[in-house]
């Protein structure tokens, strides 16, 4: 029983990290490197739907809220492709990894001026809220953020399956020449892709804002979030959520039943055994050739 | 009024001049080749025309329309395909998904019908379907349909590229080297196809080069170049044999 909860609170957990690293494999996949701002894209989001939301501040509905946050959110993840990103275009890889960790701060400047680096908390229809049954209690926050993680996954994969865009989407983040060639506006789609990460950070940011208070700093969940997209290989997004689950349920896992420091540890530990056994991640694309 | 028109076209990287003064007109029906020594700008000329690369001085007219200042995705909506000299294909994707993807400029319907699978969206991806099987039984790829391109031998990728520029529903086709690195037998299916495009289709055909039996057996008009200059234009034996050709491709008395 106590595995079992520790299981599901694990899991909603991994759903975060999944979300944020979904982000990291759309940008991974459309610009061809890392956006170390991922996190605190995520972070910016959960404020600004708090800005939004919270009944001291805008005092709009909490769905009216988050929706209003992912559109602006959106808008900022699209506005750093076109205005930043774009114009190092053909730079080493390197270039967009310290632009990335540079507008990381720059994120956590913004909010910390707005809100201030005092933790705060997100107002929620579901706060504090449980379900028993069975000899484990499942909070509220828990149940939403596993239900609307799967059905965001769920859209994801309808959108880059199925719509012109996605497709398109797909087409050029596999060789861009070639999309280019069939009448792919491959930078167009580039904005749209950083636009929709910002929204997907944004839905992240939310639902750990429901499961405890939020400051300027928790962007640095960003680097468990990569870990989990290592894991996963980087350019796969089903392969980013299993990768955001694993780690999810080990950490509390390991928190109870290992000695103390190695929670802490156990998604790197993870990461670098999923390198050394399978160096493209658990979903890799790229199968070694057997000669 | 040719359906290809360029005009004085030039590009120059730094202080190198790929293309220099290049002009020509390919008409409608025609099967145009270029030749010419490796780094002559045939491959540059191709990219111009394409908009890859942004011209330095010249005009491209495209069936009565300027295209010099067009951006590189909207080529394939005006009715420009083309092929890759290194085969720029989606590795990751099947053959068919890959000649579906030619389909792309001609997907009519949104977002939101595309996400409610409507009965309109089914319609249009029934017509895509069949576009592509007319290409796949054309170019006989019926065996790899399913198969994923990075499996595929070289020969097989090559007209997976050409069957790609088809299903986009082309009116010119450009060819970068179509029988680069493929065998005696793979070359006369080029060249039946390309017989083919223009007979069958409708085609124009304007195409890169070395291959100089199947140039001689294909082309109407051949253009040769040499750093970036046209050497000679016209039927396929004129060009082979005019004096600046030969000195060009032997190095014979080779002035700069």
């Amino acid at each position: 029983m106590e595995l079992l909860q520790l299981v599901i609170g694990g899991l909603a957990n991994g759903c975060i990290y999944g979300l944020v690293a979904l982000g990291f494999v759309m940008i991974y996949k459309a610009s061809e490197g890392v956006n170390f701002a991922q996190g605190d894209m995520m972070m910016l989001g959960a404020f600004v739907a708090l800005g939004f939301g919270n009944s001291d501040q805008m005092g709009l509905p909490f769905g009216l809220a988050v929706i209003a946050a992912m559109v602006l959110m959106f808008g900022v993840g699209w506005g750093v492709e076109r205005i930043v990103v774009r114009r190092i275009f053909g730079q080493p890889q390197f270039a967009l990894v310290i632009l990335t960790i540079a507008l990381g701060f720059v994120f956590r400047f913004i909010a910390g001026s707005i809100w201030g680096f005092t933790p705060l908390v997100l107002e929620t229809p579901f706060a504090g809220q449980n379900l028993r049954g069975g000899g484990i209690v499942i909070s509220l926050a828990d149940l939403v953020t596993i239900g609307v993680t799967l059905a965001l996954t769920i859209a994801l994969w309808a959108f880059f399956a199925f719509t012109k865009v996605g497709l398109a989407a797909q087409a050029a983040s596999q060789n861009q020449m070639a999309a280019y060639i069939v009448g792919v506006p491959v930078m167009r789609i580039n904005s749209l892709i950083w636009g929709l990460s910002g929204a997907v950070a944004t839905l992240a940011g939310v639902l750990y804002a429901t499961r405890g208070a939020i400051d300027p700093n928790i962007g640095l969940l960003g680097i468990k979030a990569f870990a989990a997209a290592v894991i996963g290989g980087l350019g796969s997004l089903p392969g980013a959520l299993v990768g955001g689950l694993i780690i999810g349920v080990v950490e509390p896992v390991a928190g109870r039943y290992a000695p103390g420091e190695l929670a802490k540890m156990s998604p790197y530990i993870i990461m670098l055994i999923v390198l050394v056994t399978r160096p493209g991640g658990l979903f890799s694309q790229i199968q070694m050739k057997k000669v | 009024m040719s359906l290809l028109e360029v005009e004085d076209l030039a590009i120059h990287f730094g202080g190198v001049k790929a293309v220099d003064g290049v002009s020509f007109s390919v008409e409608k029906g025609e099967v145009f080749a270029i030749i010419g020594p490796n780094g002559a700008g045939k491959s540059t000329i191709f990219n111009l025309i394409s908009r890859i690369y942004q011209s330095t001085l010249g005009r491209i007219q495209f069936d009565g329309q300027d295209i010099t200042a067009s951006r590189a995705h909207d080529i394939a909506g005006l009715g420009i395909a083309r092929t890759f000299q290194n085969i720029e294909l989606f590795d990751h994707s099947t053959v068919l998904d890959n000649l579906l993807m030619g389909r792309h400029t001609h997907r009519r319907t949104n977002f939101v019908q595309d996400i409610l699978f409507l009965p309109k969206v089914r319609r249009e991806e029934r017509q895509h379907r069949r576009r592509v099987e007319q290409v796949i039984e054309f170019l006989e790829l019926e065996a790899y349909r399913k198969k994923m391109i990075a499996g595929l031998p070289y020969g097989v990728r090559k007209v997976v590229e050409i069957g790609r520029a088809l299903a986009t529903g082309p009116k010119l086709i450009l060819l970068d080297e179509p029988a680069s690195g493929l065998s005696v037998e793979e070359t006369r299916d080029v060249a039946f196809w390309i017989e083919d495009m223009r007979r069958d289709m409708g085609l124009t055909v304007l195409m890169v080069e070395h291959d100089m039996s199947l140039v001689n057996q294909v082309s109407d008009r051949v253009m040769a170049v040499a750093n970036g200059r046209t050497l000679a234009m016209g039927t396929p034996a004129e060009v082979q044999a005019h004096p600046d050709v030969m000195a060009a491709y032997l190095g014979t008395g080779a002035a700069a």
